[in-house]
């Protein structure tokens, strides 16, 4: 029998598979007492990040669903917040409260960063030393929620990586579980096929409607992608055409239908496969998907992105042989062996799934021990 | 069975992809991952790990099929065991 899967049971059902205590900045300005918490606090972990002043309209709710996501992901514990004022921390500390993730605010106005520090500081420790008590219970393969995005693509991610992701998508959505992918320019030229993947009118609707809206956005800049999509990384591993790239990306979202399309860091309400409106930036886009609840990613890479997140464990794959020789210590999954023909996609699917129950039970991925916390969040136009 | 050097998505496909490098004037075979049959041919330049070889001869202008789907139009005439990339394919959306 096949060893049980263990996580955190949050209050609101979710499961997480980390326990981390966060400390979040509702603004640049207030990184640097964030930062001082987490130094006199050492298990508690600071997220900096550049915005959250004088944003507006869509943008500025963006901000607060991505703060408040990250803060009440399942695999947070607690959190502290930190702004320069009340009143906007104060909304963040409430979005969090709200699906039962403790979290305490502090303001730097009228206290100064030392005070603030102080004072966060010792609800940190606090929060640490509880978060200790929570125990890993039994969990299960479909209570997992897994996010997937590839990066840095070449060639043998259509190949080889993303079709091994696909098998463990297909069994996580089988398990009755939820997976969230996106990268909507990424899509170009195999748009149609999720499309005719949207289990009905209204989401196929939505989602033609959300690939539109994205590709406009881009016109609009009288720019195209030519030169940025596919990157000049992606060029240099042999993909020649945005359509090549995406029709090796759209492999690795497996079989199932799509049952819903979010906006940016938006929770999933339907079990199954999701599409989110996400850029293709690697960190960008897991960054959203972590804030809409994802606690697992699964990154499919052929020249060697290293990305990974403060929160979200991200697990590496590669089918190139000689990115996994070079960049060995990036890459939790060597499945070169397809490109070679030893194994088949049903076998590295099953090697796959097995590094993923590993790290669910706790193993830390390549990102994790190395690491990279890359926490970047989006941001759909100028600041007021 | 063949030694391949290069894999095919499917079997209608205009190119395969190098799954090591392959050096120019040398024979080398390819399989087909849909059907499992197998083709050779002659690379006509050097192709790198990871890059693309011309299984069928293009003209200028027609349409690229790899995965069964187009993935851009030739922007000159390719032989067969061409070298495939931006100098002679392009996207046919930007």
């Amino acid at each position: 029998m096949a060893p049980r899967l263990t996580g955190y049971r949050r209050a609101n059902g979710r499961v997480g598979i980390r326990n981390r205590v966060v400390v979040i900045p509702v603004d640049d300005i207030s990184n640097a007492a964030a930062e001082g918490v987490a130094h006199l606090v050492p298990e508690a972990l600071a997220i900096p990040h550049p915005y959250g002043r004088l944003q507006f309209g869509e943008d500025l709710e963006l901000h607060f669903r991505t703060l408040i996501g990250t803060g009440s992901n399942p695999n947070v514990a607690a959190a502290v917040v930190i702004g320069i004022e009340p009143n906007w921390t104060g909304r963040v500390v409430e979005g969090i409260r709200a699906q039962g993730t403790p979290a305490q605010g502090f303001s730097i106005e009228r206290n100064g960063d030392l005070e603030t520090i102080r004072a966060a500081a010792r609800a940190a420790q606090q929060l640490v030393q509880d978060a200790t008590e929570i125990p890993r219970e039994e969990v299960s393969l479909g209570e997992i929620m897994v996010s997937i995005k590839c990066g840095e693509s070449d060639t043998t991610t259509g190949l080889a990586s993303c079709p091994t992701v696909a098998r463990v998508v297909d069994l996580v959505v089988d398990a009755g579980g939820t997976v969230l992918f996106g990268e909507t320019s990424e899509l170009t030229g195999g748009e149609h096929l999720i499309a005719e993947r949207c289990v009905d009118d209204d989401v196929r609707r939505r989602f033609q409607a959300t690939y539109d809206a994205y590709i406009a956005m881009i016109e609009e800049q009288g720019a195209d992608l030519m030169g940025s999509q596919p990157t000049q990384g992606n060029i240099r591993g042999g993909l020649s055409t945005i359509e090549e790239k995406a029709l090796g990306n759209i492999e690795k979202t497996g079989t199932k239908p799509v049952v819903d399309v979010l906006a940016p860091a938006v929770a999933p309400v339907r079990a199954g496969l999701n599409f989110m409106d996400t850029s293709s930036a690697a960190a960008e886009c897991i960054t959203l998907m972590a804030a809409a609840g994802a606690v697992v990613h699964l990154f499919p890479t052929g020249q060697g992105n290293i990305v990974g997140h403060p929160i979200e464990p991200v697990v590496k794959l590669t089918g190139n042989p000689l990115t996994a020789r070079t960049m060995v210590e990036h890459i939790d999954l060597d499945v070169s062996g397809l490109l070679r023909r030893e194994i088949d996609v049903a076998e590295a699917g099953r090697r796959l799934q097995a590094v993923v129950e590993r790290t669910v039970r706790g193993r830390h991925t390549c990102a994790e021990a190395l690491g990279h916390r890359e926490f970047v969040l989006t941001k759909l136009y100028r600041s007021a | 069975m063949v030694i391949h050097k290069f894999l095919v998505h499917n079997e209608g496909d205009d190119v395969g992809v190098a799954t090591e490098d392959i050096a120019g004037g040398e024979e080398v075979g390819g399989v087909f991952m849909d059907t499992g049959g197998s083709v050779t041919l002659t690379a006509q330049g050097d192709v790198p790990l990871s890059h693309k070889i011309a299984v069928h001869a293009l003209r200028a202008g027609d349409e690229v099929t790899e995965y069964g789907i187009r993935v851009g139009l030739a922007t000159q005439d390719i032989a067969v065991g061409a070298y495939v990339h931006t100098h002679n394919i392009r996207s046919a959306r930007w």
